[in-house]
């Protein structure tokens, strides 16, 4: 590496359009959400910048507040589920011959490539009340002659509820979890596995104290993988959810396209990123315990 | 074959009964019959790919055969788990847990089988001071240097006071230095526990150096199974003599057979007799025909160098008036490699009656500086030895 | 007859690694079942784009009438042409910059080096509302010019999708250089290449499978998008994704599937090319020739 003063044109014509892009188109942007969030609105267009954290204050109301909690329950789950579900998926096919490998994890990473928005529109068709899961559901109903002892068939309310949230964000972000955690079993020495064995540990030892530990980077990055976009969500809540689960990206939305709060909308907008980024701070350290590892204990 | 000729040798601790393991097509392991002692320090020698590491790992309970059994200790474990086998193995790459220190690595294996705190304690300190590294038990892994972790490798495997300790070429990632210490090291180990060691190496110089029986595989079978000098000196074919050590062939037609020694013609030098002892393959001296061709080797080593014109007092000087020198050849030095405290030379022959001219490996000690300076690349010289330092391959 | 079964129990277990994956079934129908459902909804929707029925439950038999009204639908045909546009343009503009700048952080050392890297990874994970709102903010502030004739139109989303798309194309070049061998460099000089021949005959073949993957990448973020460009576009510019939305939002029928299914087509189209253009071997270098005269 060279310091840029040896080719400063070159430099230069590297650099700039990158730096220019960034602080124009995204920099500059943020910073006007981030004056914007300590103004009050004037009138239906104008935004006076004060200085007034009165914004700020509002997002502790006991509604918004409780909108807050909703959303950082509802991302927790998700990441839990992701990794629960994620982690074997991920062993399996770290495990399998390679030829099978390839198109297991080709079939886990197609979605991903699928625009989200389509994605969960699929699963609207699905859950919906007359969807294919109810349409099932009431055929295998009527076949059971269940409707003689229950009366007529009531569909499954699977949508617009926290349920249809929470398996839509872990049926999104799946493949965000399935990878690191793959990549992470894949590094794995295989030989450590057979030392245990070899040591007269079981399978089930074995997978606890050495293969876990040993892979917990992997599902440290795939928490972050899943939780940051989940606290984040505005997408799916707003198509699955409604109003009963909405979640802090919606109610920015809002602030944005309905209520015309942009100042309000600003200082959510920004706490949201605030947490993401305290998130991401912590990503270092845990990796690092993950590294160091604890299993021995 | 080889195990039925010793049934009543000292007990077996490990029996393999013709295993046989394939992957894909290739047959690694291709019907192996083996009998290890109990003590002894047995070396599995051969080039890469001859199946050695799988039957490594076979007897370890790493990899399953296809067919044959598995007995250790008399008792049949073909289908046991590795963890429940009485063998503990010295991975290649040593397989240290990177997240456990050296302690937490040595005690692993203990704390499986449930003993009391202080008990593991004690023999974890054990094993430490075993092999020498008293002080570094709560270091991790990557803060040990190459030596350090083999160490650790092998005190994990033997705090388990193993049946066998199995060794997957243990040396291979040290520096050669190391390797030379380790070696003597391991030696010394092996005889003071009494236990059985069996090495997985492709390095002749460590199978010879350290085991006191020695299988040398190719192909997935076993091509010789002997002491290391048996290995060295008597070879049964030419893949053992080539393998082992540096050896010079020459072709040649049996003449003449009864129970003193055979009698030969090797083509461009002339008729030769050799005594019945060079004779090393299976085949008895009965069974040769006359006009079978054989293959007559010659160890580098066992070749007598001197200058043109002043060999008049070789045979006296070097065989001690024992042997004569029934072959003698001139030639010119073609290539020369210095290493210290030997040097190895091929020489450029030209055969006295043919007029071929054969490249002959030849060996010699750096007994004195003058013997290094007497020589030069291109000097003509003067190749000996007596029939009887040859061997007989039948091919 | 004994021996007869003990082999056949034997080959049935078969020889083999002994840790290899876990022989367990439900492990394996877990992995099948996540499959299954991670693909289900999508294969049905695509199946249903073809069904006779507005009530899309049944099956009613083969159609292709629905894609017939989509692409005579003008504003979803509009939608696709503004989406195509956007993410051709976005594309072209991300991979130059993001080449650019990966291979400045590679090369050079700098004053605000740290600085410069932690912003670029900052549109890797500021959420995509965030950024959405205040695209929005930004281009209603400085008073874009909402009426402009159709190419440039598109510009306020293009310029979003640009900002969010090259950091991730600079993110894969770069992990791309970090492999690249400065002694492959040397040796070019050593052998008498001036620094252009270096990096049109060493460096640009080396980073091609990261250019196309940063393109690919690229391309589909910006076609995909709906977060950013939701906000970003006023309501005269549409994109497929942000119709799609609204088509949804109103009711679910087969048109929606028909239009979904051509998006993911899309990128199944654009992410073959790409494999294909990865492809090394002799075709590839001919691409490589055609596609480097387009780059240059």
């Amino acid at each position: 590496m060279e310091s840029w003063r040896r080719h400063p044109l070159v430099f230069w014509a590297m650099g700039l359009p990158g730096i220019f892009w960034l602080i124009v188109f995204f920099l500059v942007p943020l910073g006007f959400v981030w004056l914007m969030s300590f103004g009050e609105k004037r009138g239906i267009v104008d935004i006076a910048i004060t200085g007034t954290l009165e914004n700020y204050l509002r997002a502790f109301d006991p509604v918004y507040l409780g909108i807050l909690f909703k959303t950082v329950r509802i991302s927790l789950i998700v990441t839990l589920l992701c990794i629960v579900i994620g982690y074997p998926v991920a062993y399996v096919i770290a495990f399998s011959p390679p030829k099978v490998r390839t198109w297991l994890l080709l079939a886990i990473m197609l979605p991903f490539w699928i625009n989200m928005l389509i994605r969960t529109y699929a699963l609207i068709a699905v859950f919906r009340t007359r969807g294919y899961v109810n349409f099932t559901l009431e055929w295998l109903y009527g076949l059971l002659r269940l409707d003689a002892l229950f009366g007529p068939f009531q569909p499954l309310p699977m949508l617009y509820n926290e349920f249809a949230v929470i398996f839509g964000i872990v049926y999104v972000f799946l493949p965000f979890a399935v990878l690191p955690m793959y990549a992470a079993i894949e590094r794995l020495d295989r030989s450590l596995l057979e030392a245990a064995a070899d040591l007269g540990a079981s399978r089930f030892h074995t997978f606890l104290t050495i293969t876990l530990p040993l892979t917990r980077s992997g599902i440290a990055s795939a928490v972050l993988l899943v939780f940051i976009p989940a606290l984040g969500s505005f997408l799916i809540p707003e198509l699955l959810g409604g109003p009963n689960a909405y979640m802090i990206g919606n109610v920015i939305a809002a602030q944005f396209k309905k209520a015309n709060d942009w100042p309000f909308g600003a200082a959510l907008s920004f706490l949201l990123m605030y947490a993401t980024f305290a998130i991401l701070a912590v990503r270092p350290l845990l990796v690092r315990r993950a590294a160091k590892g604890e299993g021995a204990r | 074959m080889h195990a039925s000729a010793r049934e009543d040798a000292p007990r077996a601790v490990v029996s393999l009964r013709g295993i046989r393991r394939r992957f894909g097509r290739v047959t690694a392991v291709d019907g192996i019959d083996l009998d290890i002692r109990e003590g002894e320090f047995f070396a599995l020698l051969g080039p890469s790919g001859c199946g050695k590491t799988t039957l490594l790992r076979i007897i370890a309970g790493l990899e399953r055969p296809d067919a044959g059994r598995i007995f250790i200790d008399g008792a049949d474990m073909t289908t046991t788990a590795p963890n429940h086998r009485p063998v503990n193995m010295v991975f290649q790459s040593y397989a240290l847990f990177p997240h456990m220190t050296v302690a937490e690595n040595v005690a692993y294996g203990l704390r499986l089988e449930g003993l009391a705190r202080a008990v593991i304690a004690e023999r974890v300190r054990e094993a430490l001071a075993l092999v020498r590294l008293e002080g570094l038990e709560d270091r991790r892994p990557d803060a040990l240097s190459g030596g350090q972790r083999q160490r650790v490798a092998l005190a994990r495997a033997l705090v388990k006071r193993p049946r066998v300790l199995l060794l997957d070429e243990p040396l291979s990632a040290l520096d050669a230095r190391l390797r030379e210490e380790m070696r003597l090291e391991l030696s010394a180990l092996q005889m003071r526990l009494g236990l059985t060691f069996v090495l997985v190496t492709h390095d002749q110089d460590e199978a010879l150096s350290m085991a006191d029986r020695i299988a040398v595989m190719r192909n997935g079978r076993i091509e010789q199974l002997d002491e290391p000098e048996g290995l060295y000196e008597r070879p049964r074919n030419r893949f053992v003599a080539e393998f082992i050590g540096k050896i010079n062939f020459f072709d040649s037609i049996l003449e003449e057979v009864d129970e003193e020694g055979l009698r030969v013609v090797l083509p461009g030098v002339g008729p030769l007799s050799l005594p019945v002892r060079c004779l090393v393959t299976e085949r008895k001296a009965a069974d040769l025909a006359l006009g079978d061709a054989l293959t007559l080797a010659i160890r580098p080593e066992k070749i007598r160098i001197s200058r043109a014109g002043d060999h008049a007092d070789a045979d006296s000087d070097l065989f001690g008036g024992q042997d004569k020198a029934d072959v003698r050849l001139t030639g010119r030095i073609a290539e020369w490699a210095y290493y210290g405290g030997i040097s190895h030379m091929i020489v450029e022959a030209t055969l006295p009656q043919s007029g071929e001219v054969r490249r002959i490996s030849v060996v010699f000690q750096n007994a004195a500086k003058e013997t290094v300076e007497a020589f030069d690349i291109g000097d003509a010289v003067v190749l000996s030895w007596p029939a009887s330092a040859m061997i007989v391959l039948t091919s | 007859m004994k021996g007869v079964l003990l082999m056949k129990r034997r080959r049935d277990k078969g020889g083999g690694p002994v840790l290899a994956p876990g022989r367990a079934v439900w492990l394996k129908g877990l992995v099948a079942l996540t499959i299954l459902v991670l693909h289900a909804p999508i294969v049905v929707m695509m199946v249903f784009s073809f069904n006779n029925s507005r009530r899309n439950v049944v099956w009613r038999g083969f159609t292709t009438k629905y894609y017939e009204q989509a692409f005579n639908d003008p504003a979803l045909l509009e939608a696709l042409i503004n989406s195509l546009t956007i993410a051709v343009i976005s594309t072209f503009l991300s991979l130059i910059i993001g080449a650019l700048a990966a291979l400045m952080l590679w090369r050079f050392r700098f004053p605000g080096k740290g600085a410069f890297e932690g912003a670029m990874a900052l549109p890797l994970v500021v959420p995509d509302i965030c950024m959405g709102v205040a695209m929005m903010v930004f281009f209603a502030s400085i008073g874009w010019p909402s009426h402009l004739p159709w190419p440039l139109s598109l510009s306020n989303i293009i310029a979003a999708h640009v900002a969010f798309s090259f950091p991730f194309v600079a993110v894969v070049v770069r992990a791309r250089l970090a492999h690249f061998n400065r002694e492959w460099e040397e040796a070019a000089r050593d052998l008498g290449a001036s620094e252009w021949r270096i990096l049109m005959d060493i460096l640009l073949p080396f980073l091609k499978p990261a250019l196309i993957a940063g393109a690919l990448l690229a391309f589909t973020l910006s076609l995909d998008d709906f977060v950013v460009t939701f906000f970003t576009s006023g309501p005269e510019t549409v994109t497929l994704p942000v119709k799609i939305y609204s088509m949804v939002r109103f009711s679910v029928t087969p048109k929606v599937n028909a239009a979904s299914t051509i998006l993911i087509l899309l990128t199944v189209v654009a992410t073959l090319i790409a494999t294909r253009l990865q492809r090394p071997e002799e075709t590839a270098r001919a691409e490589m020739a055609a596609q480097g005269g387009g780059q240059g």
